[in-house]
C-alpha cells in the first residue's frame, strides 16, 4: 500500500520537477522546475527514493551549467521565469555542462550589460546625457564617452546614439558608452541624420543579427543600404530614397511572421521591379 | 514610464514623405487601414482592429431607478480606458489629458446625437429603467484612437441584446434568457467618427492617421456622421487654422468613409447573425486568426532547382571523363602489400623548393597528393619493430611532388609528370 500512497502524495504536491533533458524544444510555463542531467540520478523514477549509501566518497561530478535569460537557480534545480521553449547548447570546448535558455518572444527591453543598443538623447544634465533606451529608465552616458570628444561634436537632444550599456542592473540606473574598452569607437556613436528608425520585437533582432543570415543577405542584394541594430528592438535604415527605405522598413517588419517561401517570393518581385 | 520621446531623424523623414505623398505602410492619403471586427461569444462583446490598434467594446445592462428629471427615459454611460498593455506610456493615472479628451469626445458623439432610443428603455415610468453601460478598452495603440473605440462603441451596441421585460398592469415580469429571447437595442442610426491629421499648417491632409504620423501632426479634425450623412459632431484640435473649403472637403470625404464603414459593420453583424442561427462556433477564439512567430528558427530557403539540369548537362559535356583508377595490391613480399599510392614523401618537397626559391622562382603553389596514409598496412610493420630485428619493408610513394606554377612551365614540371606512373599523371590533367 505504500506505493499508491506515495503516488497520491506527489500528486497532491502538484506538478513534479521534469528533467532538463526530456523538455527541451517544447513550450515551458513560469513556474516550473527543471532537474539537471546530474540530479536525474539521484532522484530516480519515483521519486524520493531510498538508496544505500556508498562508503567510497564518489565524487559528485558537478557540472557547470550556464543559466540564459527565462531561467533562475533555485536550490538545486532551474526555475522558469518566462514561457516559452527551452534550449540547450553543448559546450564548446567540452567543460561545462552548457547553456540552458528559453526563447521567449517579448517587446518591452530591460537593459542587459554588453548590449548595443540604439537610444534617443531626451535631455543634457549636467556632463551626461539622458537617452532614452526603451528601458524603465533613461540610460546616463559622459559627455567625454565619444571617441574625439569636443565640445563642438556633441550629439544634439533628439539625435540618436549606438552605444553599448557598462551598468545595467535592476538597481541602478543604466549607464552606456560609445567606446569600446579600447578608447575607439568602432562603430558607436552619433548616427546619421536622415533614414528611419522603427521597432521590432526582440526575437526578431536577434534572428537577423546571427550569423548567415539569410534576410540581411537577401536584403543587401535589394538596394545599396546602411542598417544599425539595436538589441533594444530598434533598427535604423537608410537607402537612397524615401520609397526604397519605407519598402525595407516594411520587409523587415513582416518578417517576423514570414516563412521563407513567402519572403522569396517577395523578394523575387521586388528584384524584378 | 514617459513616452518614447521622437527623435530628429523620425519626425524629419516623416515630414518629407508625407510632401512626397508616402505613408509609412503604403496607403494612400485618403486610405483607412484594414478593420477586423471580430464578436465574442456573449451578445455585446466585440473587438474592432484599425490596423494594430485594437479596441474592446463590452455592452451590459442594469434595472434601476431613472434620474429625477428624466423619468421616462433610461440611462446610458460610457467609458473609455487606455489600459497599460496598450502603449508603454499609459499608466494609471498617467495619461489624463488625452483621456478626457476621448471620453468627452465619446460622449458628445454618441449620446449627444441621440442615436439610442431612450424611451424605449424604460420599463415602468418613474421607477425602473435600464441603464446601458458601454466599457470600451484600448488594448493596443498604433494611431487614430477616437475612430477604433467610436466603430467598437457602436458595433457593440448593435450586437447587444437585453433581457425581454413584460408589464401587466402592475406586474412586470422580468425573463431570463432561457424563457425568452433577449431582444436587441433600437437603435435609430449609426455614428462614426473619422479623423483627419494636419501638416506642414495645414498643407498636406491625412485619414486614419498612424501612431507615428500623429506624433508629427500639426492638428486634427474629428468629424462624426452616420451614413445619412448628418453631421452629428465636429471637433478641430491642435490649434491649426482650417480654411472653409477644407472642411467641406473634409466631410465630403468623412461621408464617404463612413459609408463603407457602415457597410462593413452590417456585414459582420449579418454573418453573426447567421453562425448563431446556424448553430457553428462563434466567439474570439474563432475569429481572432492565429499569427506564427518565425523569428525563432533559422529556416533555410529552398535553392531554385529549375534549371539544374540544363546546367549539369553542360558541365558533364564539356568536361573530360574521369580517369580509370584500379586500384590493385602490389604485394611486396608476404604478408605486405599496398593499395592505392600512398602518402607524398613531405621532407622531399622542402629540399626541392629552397632550392627554387633559391633559384629566383615565381609564385608557386605546391600540392601534394593523397593526403590518406596507408596506416593499416604499415602498423604491422611497426609491430614487429620491438621484436628481434624482421626484414623492414618500406612502403615508398612516390618521391615528386607535383607543383603547379603560375609562370610559365619549366623543364622541371615536365619532368616530373614523366617520372610518375600513368595513373597519377592522369589524374593531375584532370585537377587542372
Amino acid at each position: 500500500m505504500a506505493e499508491p500512497a506515495s503516488v497520491a502524495a506527489e500528486s497532491l504536491a502538484g506538478s513534479r520537477a521534469r528533467a532538463a533533458r526530456t523538455v527541451l524544444g517544447q513550450v515551458v510555463l513560469p513556474g516550473e522546475e527543471l532537474l539537471l542531467p546530474e540530479q536525474e540520478d539521484a532522484e530516480g523514477p519515483g521519486g524520493a527514493v531510498e538508496r544505500p549509501l556508498s562508503l567510497n566518497a564518489r565524487a559528485c561530478s558537478r557540472v557547470r551549467v550556464v543559466c540564459g535569460p527565462g531561467l533562475r537557480r533555485c536550490g538545486d534545480r532551474l526555475l522558469v521565469t518566462k514561457c516559452g521553449r527551452l534550449r540547450h547548447k553543448e559546450p564548446g570546448s567540452g567543460s561545462g555542462g552548457g547553456v540552458y535558455w528559453v526563447d521567449s518572444q517579448q517587446k518591452r527591453y530591460v537593459p542587459v550589460k554588453g548590449d548595443h543598443v540604439i537610444g534617443i538623447v531626451t535631455a543634457k544634465s549636467g556632463d551626461i546625457f539622458k537617452v532614452d533606451v526603451g528601458g524603465s529608465e533613461p540610460a546616463s552616458l559622459s559627455y567625454l564617452s565619444f571617441e574625439g570628444a569636443t565640445k563642438r561634436n556633441r550629439p544634439n537632444v533628439g539625435d540618436l546614439i549606438y552605444g553599448q550599456f557598462v551598468v545595467a542592473n535592476k538597481d541602478m540606473e543604466p549607464e552606456m558608452v560609445c567606446i569600446d574598452s579600447c578608447g575607439r569607437a568602432n562603430g558607436m556613436g552619433v548616427i546619421g541624420q536622415d533614414g528611419l528608425l522603427f521597432k521590432v520585437t526582440l526575437g526578431l533582432i536577434r534572428k537577423l543579427l546571427a550569423p548567415d543570415c539569410e534576410i540581411i543577405q537577401e536584403v543587401g542584394k535589394l538596394y545599396p543600404l546602411e542598417i544599425v541594430f539595436g538589441m533594444n528592438g530598434r533598427i535604423w535604415v537608410k537607402a537612397k530614397t524615401i520609397q526604397q527605405t519605407l519598402i525595407l522598413a516594411n520587409i523587415l517588419e513582416a518578417c517576423e511572421h514570414m516563412t521563407s517561401d513567402q519572403r522569396k517570393q517577395i523578394f523575387s518581385r521586388l528584384a524584378e521591379s | 514610464m514617459k513616452e518614447t520621446p521622437l527623435s530628429n531623424c523620425e519626425r524629419r523623414f516623416l515630414l518629407r514623405a508625407i510632401e512626397e505623398k508616402k505613408r509609412l505602410d503604403g496607403r494612400q492619403t485618403y486610405d483607412y487601414r484594414n478593420i477586423r471586427i471580430s464578436f465574442g461569444t456573449d451578445y455585446g462583446c466585440c473587438i474592432v482592429e484599425l490596423g494594430k490598434t485594437r479596441v474592446l467594446g463590452q455592452v451590459s445592462c442594469e434595472l434601476v431607478s431613472p434620474k429625477l428629471n428624466r423619468a421616462t427615459e433610461g440611462i446610458l454611460f460610457f467609458n473609455l480606458e487606455l489600459s497599460q498593455m496598450a502603449a508603454p506610456a499609459f499608466e494609471p493615472g498617467r495619461q489624463s489629458d488625452l483621456l478626457v479628451k476621448l471620453n468627452r469626445l465619446m460622449e458628445r458623439c454618441l449620446r449627444n446625437s441621440k442615436c439610442i432610443d431612450t424611451e424605449s428603455l424604460c420599463v415602468v415610468a418613474g421607477e425602473k429603467v435600464w441603464q446601458i453601460r458601454v466599457d470600451l478598452h484600448l488594448l493596443n495603440h498604433d494611431g487614430n484612437i477616437i475612430d477604433a473605440a467610436s466603430i467598437a462603441a457602436i458595433v457593440a451596441l448593435c450586437h447587444f441584446r437585453r433581457p425581454d421585460v413584460s408589464v401587466q398592469g402592475d406586474e412586470v415580469t422580468l425573463y431570463t434568457p432561457e424563457e425568452r429571447d433577449p431582444v436587441p437595442l433600437s437603435i435609430h442610426h449609426m455614428p462614426i467618427c473619422v479623423s483627419f491629421a494636419f501638416f506642414q499648417q495645414g498643407t498636406y491632409l491625412l485619414v486614419d492617421p498612424n501612431e507615428r504620423e500623429e506624433r508629427v501632426m500639426d492638428g486634427l479634425l474629428v468629424i462624426a456622421m452616420n451614413k445619412h450623412r448628418e453631421i452629428c459632431t465636429i471637433q478641430s484640435s491642435g490649434g491649426i487654422m482650417l480654411l472653409k473649403d477644407q472642411v467641406l472637403r473634409c466631410s465630403k470625404i468623412a461621408g464617404v468613409k463612413v459609408a463603407e464603414i457602415t457597410e462593413l459593420i452590417l456585414k459582420a453583424l449579418e454573418n453573426d447573425q447567421k453562425v448563431r442561427k446556424e448553430g457553428g462556433k462563434f466567439g474570439f477564439a474563432e475569429s481572432i486568426a492565429n499569427q506564427r512567430i518565425t523569428a525563432f528558427k533559422m529556416e533555410k530557403a529552398p535553392i531554385d532547382t529549375s534549371d539544374v539540369e540544363e546546367k549539369a548537362e553542360e558541365i558533364i559535356a564539356e568536361a573530360e571523363p574521369p580517369s580509370e583508377v584500379v586500384s590493385t595490391p602490389v604485394l611486396w613480399t608476404p604478408g605486405t602489400a599496398q593499395i592505392g599510392e600512398g602518402v607524398e614523401n613531405s621532407w622531399g618537397d622542402l629540399e626541392d623548393s629552397e632550392k627554387e626559391d633559391d633559384e629566383g622562382g615565381g609564385d608557386q603553389a605546391i600540392i601534394l597528393d593523397g593526403i590518406k596514409m596507408d596506416t593499416g598496412v604499415e602498423v604491422s610493420d611497426i609491430g614487429s619493430q620491438d621484436s628481434e630485428e624482421e626484414e623492414m619493408i618500406i612502403l615508398e610513394p612516390d618521391k615528386n611532388p607535383k607543383k603547379i606554377r603560375t609562370q610559365t612551365t619549366s623543364a622541371k614540371q615536365e619532368k616530373a609528370p614523366s617520372k610518375k606512373p600513368v595513373k597519377r599523371r592522369k589524374k593531375k590533367r584532370a585537377a587542372n
